[in-house]
This record gives C-alpha cells, sequence and structure tokens, in this order.
C-alpha cells in the first residue's frame, strides 16, 4: 500500500478547516499534544502539520488565485528518514506512512532541513518534531464506522477538495484522479517522489470584458441593425 | 537558515582542533624534525583534544531534546550525523593512546602507539569530512548540496590547525620553525582560494524556483498569504535573510580576519603574532560559519514569498 493524499487545487477555497481538525485531533492523538507557545499573546508561535498557502497564478486578466494545503508528502524518498541520527523517524513499509518515534527524537532539526516542503516542525514546548501522521490513529480504527476511517483534513473539508486512498491500486478514488486530471507532484526536481499528488485548476474561459467601440462603428451597427429588419 | 551560534562553535573549534591533530601527528610520523619533541606533542595534543571536546559540548547545545542525544550513534548506515557522532567518539581512545605513549616513551614511539596515533589522525580527518557531509548532504539548500561544502570544512579545518600547530611550537621553541611557517602559508592560500571560489559559486541563481514549487511551471506565481499570522517554526528556521550590503561587509570582513591578516603575521615570525594569528582566524572563520548559514537558501523559502533559492 502507498497511502497518501490528492488535493484540488480547482476546488480548495483556504478556509483553513483542514489545518484546524488535524490540530484539533492530533493534539491529542498518537504524537502527543501539538503544543503552542504564548497562544494568545501578542507573538503566537506552535506546531501545526498542515498549512495552507495561497498563490496568484499568472497574469490579469488570466489570474487565478490558487490555495495549497500542505502537509508531509509522505515520499517515497524520505531524505527525512535517512538524515535521522536516533532512528525516530521511519518510514512504514505495509504503507508508506512517515512517522515520527516522539520517543526517540533529540530535537536536532535536521529532518526538517532535510524536508523541502517545510512539513515537519518542531514542537516549541515538548522539543521533538512534530509532522502528519495520516491519521494513523483514525485510518485503522475498527471502533470508528467504515466512512469515518480516514485523515481527520479529508473529512472536515467542505469543499471535498481532498482524497484519501491507496496510489498503489490503480482503481482506487485517488489513482483515478490523479490520471483524470493530471495530478502533478511538487518540485519533483529533488527526486523524493512525493505521494501526495497536486490537481491543477481546470482551464476555464475568461469572463468576457466588454470592449469600448468608436462613434462610426457604433452607428455602422445600429445602421446594419435597421437594415436586417 | 538561521545560524545557530552553537553550530557555529563547534565547526570551527572542533575543526581547528581536528585539524591540529592531524597535522602534527601526519608531521610526527613521518619525521618532520621539529615536531620530534615530548613537550610539542604534549602540549599541541592536549590543546587539540581540549578545543574538540569543548565544541563537541557546544554542539549538544543546539538540541532541543538532549536526554535522546546517546540514540545519535544508532543511523550510522543513512546519517552523516550519526557518521559523524560514532567517529568523534571512536577518535577520543586512540588519541588518548597515542599521548600516554608521548607522555611514557617521548619522540620515539613504539609501533602500538604509532598505529594508534595514525589512525587517531585518519579519525580526525574522516569526522571533519563527516561533518562536511550533514550539510552537503542536504538537496534542499543548494549552497551546500555540492562538492565545495567538503573541502571547504576541511581545508578550513587543516588551515587553522596549522596556525595552531606554529603558535604552540612558536610558544614551546621561543621561535617559529621555518618547515610549519611553509605549510601554515600553503594552507592559509589555499582556504582563501577555495573561500573566494565558493562565494563566486553560490552566486548565480539555479536549482528549484516557484514555479516548480507550486507545479505551475508555465506561468509567472506570486505569493499572497503565507496562512499564518505570526512567525512558526519554519519562518524561523529558514526564513533567516540579511541585507546584501551586510552579507557583503561580513564576507570581507571574515577574508580580512580568517586569511589576510593571520598570513601577515605568519611572515612575522614573532610569538605573540602567531597566538594573535590563531585568534584572527578563529574569529575570522566564525564569521565565514556564520556566513555559511546565513547565505544559505531553504527551498522551502519558495513557499514563503521567495522566487528563486
Amino acid at each position: 500500500m502507498k497511502l497518501g493524499l490528492v488535493v484540488d487545487m480547482d476546488t480548495c477555497v483556504g478556509c483553513h478547516g483542514c489545518a484546524t481538525a488535524c490540530k484539533q485531533w492530533n493534539t491529542s492523538g498518537t504524537i502527543g499534544p501539538l503544543s503552542d507557545k504564548d497562544p494568545y499573546g501578542k507573538d503566537p508561535n506552535g506546531a501545526w502539520l498542515n498549512r495552507i498557502r495561497t498563490f496568484e497564478v499568472g497574469d490579469t486578466p488570466n489570474s487565478k488565485t490558487v490555495h495549497m494545503p500542505m502537509s508531509c508528502m509522505h515520499c517515497e524518498e524520505a531524505a527525512c528518514v535517512t538524515v535521522c541520527p536516533t532512528g525516530a523517524s521511519y518510514k512504514r513499509s505495509e504503507d508508506g506512512i512517515v512517522l515520527v518515534d516522539q520517543d526517540k527524537c533529540m530535537g536536532c532539526n535536521l529532518c526538517a532541513w532535510a524536508c523541502p516542503y517545510g512539513a515537519r516542525e518542531l514542537d516549541p514546548d515538548q522539543g521533538t518534531m512534530k509532522k502528519c501522521t495520516l491519521c494513523v490513529d483514525r485510518i485503522y480504527d475498527t471502533g470508528l464506522p467504515e466512512d469515518e476511517r480516514q485523515p481527520a483534513c479529508v473529512l472536515t473539508c467542505p469543499t471535498k477538495s481532498r482524497t484519501f486512498g491507496d496510489f498503489d491500486d490503480p482503481e482506487s478514488e485517488v489513482s483515478k484522479l490523479v490520471r483524470d486530471r493530471a495530478g502533478k507532484q511538487l518540485m519533483p526536481e529533488l527526486g523524493y517522489n512525493p505521494v501526495n499528488t497536486y490537481l491543477p485548476p481546470r482551464n476555464k474561459p475568461v469572463v468576457e470584458v466588454h470592449e469600448m467601440t468608436g462613434l462610426t462603428q457604433s452607428i455602422k451597427g445600429w445602421v446594419n441593425k435597421i437594415i436586417q429588419r | 537558515m538561521h545560524p545557530a551560534f552553537s553550530v557555529l562553535v563547534f565547526t570551527v573549534i572542533s575543526g581547528a582542533g581536528y585539524g591540529l591533530i592531524f597535522l602534527m601527528v601526519l608531521g610526527h610520523l613521518s619525521g618532520v624534525e621539529v615536531l620530534q619533541q615530548r613537550p610539542l606533542l604534549l602540549s599541541g595534543g592536549i590543546l587539540a583534544l581540549i578545543m574538540i571536546s569543548v565544541g563537541l559540548m557546544a554542539s549538544t547545545l543546539h538540541l532541543a531534546n538532549p536526554k535522546n542525544a546517546w540514540r545519535a550513534f544508532s543511523r550510522f548506515r543513512t546519517s552523516w550525523l550519526s557518521r559523524e557522532a560514532v567517529f568523534a567518539i571512536v577518535f577520543y581512545p586512540f588519541s588518548l593512546c597515542y599521548l600516554l605513549g608521548v607522555w611514557l616513551e617521548g619522540a620515539q614511539l613504539s609501533s602500538g602507539f604509532l598505529v594508534a596515533g595514525a589512525i587517531s589522525a585518519l579519525l580526525a580527518l574522516i569526522t571533519l569530512f563527516c561533518t562536511s557531509m550533514i550539510y552537503a548532504s542536504l538537496k534542499t539548500i543548494r549552497q551546500w548540496h555540492n562538492a565545495l561544502t567538503p573541502v571547504n570544512y576541511i581545508t578550513l579545518g587543516l588551515m587553522s590547525g596549522a596556525l595552531l600547530l606554529c603558535a604552540v611550537q612558536a610558544i614551546v621553541n621561543q621561535e617559529l620553525a621555518g618547515d610549519l611557517q611553509y605549510l601554515a602559508t600553503v594552507l592559509v592560500i589555499m582556504g582563501a582560494c577555495v573561500k573566494v571560489i565558493y562565494f563566486f559559486w553560490i552566486g548565480k541563481p539555479s536549482g528549484s524556483s516557484i514555479q516548480t514549487a507550486t507545479g505551475f511551471t508555465q506561468a509567472s506565481v506570486r505569493l499572497m498569504d503565507q496562512g499564518h499570522s505570526s512567525n512558526g517554526f519554519i519562518n524561523n528556521e529558514f526564513g533567516y535573510s540579511v541585507a546584501a550590503d551586510k552579507l557583503l561587509r561580513i564576507r570581507l570582513a571574515s577574508l580580512t580576519l580568517a586569511f589576510a591578516l593571520p598570513l601577515l603575521l605568519l611572515w612575522t615570525g614573532g610569538v605573540v603574532l602567531m597566538v594573535l594569528a590563531v585568534i584572527a582566524t578563529l574569529a575570522g572563520l566564525l564569521a565565514e560559519r556564520w556566513l555559511f548559514f546565513a547565505e544559505a537558501r531553504h527551498v522551502v523559502r519558495l513557499f514563503h514569498g521567495d522566487q528563486r533559492t
């Protein structure tokens, strides 16, 4: 299995619902608290596993605002795992999920340096590295109804921009989406082979703009209309 | 990249210590005349061990959870940081054995102590190389991910070690030996060349851009919102930016202190001036190491507004 997410940049509205649901679930999840420092003060700081970045793509009038929710890509060539000196970072062979063993991490930051996506954040209180677990404590929980065995970010997304599934299965929903919508990896040139894939916005015609014409053109137009009648 | 002071101190001080013991043992074993004296070898060796130990202790200060630091020896097969930790520790018994030999037998060592000395010199060089590879192995930072990084670390370690060796020898004998003066001169010139090549090399943008980072390779892309209202770990660690004119001034200060000034002081040959040369080069290398971090631009900055790295 190769578990991961597909994010639809066409429908994402950048509401930060996924980040909030992620923080809410994971602060009491398997990797312990996601601490905040000075949360109600002037300069709050804290560990989040999901960040939403907003870009403007193209030039007016052919421009579009694109929201990119980014969490761990669960890379197939995960450099964060190989650089880890303590063995705290590991990639599960059964489903490809990259995790940090909180009991082994010494907080040296090297894995965060090796990650191109900014997916790892040091917990300011615990001193250990925190990252997306793909809600490993939800997706295998047989105590939950089957349709709820999905990451918190996917369940909460109001525009259904996030899809969770197995990229190894060519008939899974995620594989079909990637095929049909030409899904893209971010920074493929680094060779990390990230599993999470982003669907580019669909091409839609630009909204037509009424163009002013000269006086003679207008008169010609009116005359043509009258003659046609 | 945010320059962590403990890491700057570690790489400069330990690098000089490893360079000192490598050159001293190599010179001793290959029969350089001036190095065949017990007090010189003992004082040089002890100074190197102190500097290496102080540096290694400083390096643990940047850990956020140091109680797990002992686990850093466990991933020798994949992690350069783990390799560095292992070689740094294995170095101690061999170097202590060598120094014990010098203390007991003087400069004319029996074969067992000679082998220990040779191994400790080799381990010093390997540790220096492992330190550099921690940085050089990161594909996310193009200013580090190249062959110049290990060349820099090793050359500058040997250079500062050579100046230290000159200072120790000058203090012990009250006169600087010509062989060591020549060696230090060559290494200082090499160090300056390597550093200037590095400065030119990192000047040209290459690699990932905001286009490859977002997947929109055919359009212009601009960041509108980082998605958070105050700085977090990622901003603090990778968003470190310094004005270009300040970087240039620090580059000049670093080149002057680390290379030009020691070179001048080296050829005066005075005992006190040699100590000054060592202090100048260590200060210059601290500035150089600060630049190594401050000028490194991690690709995650592309998601925070940079167009190129």
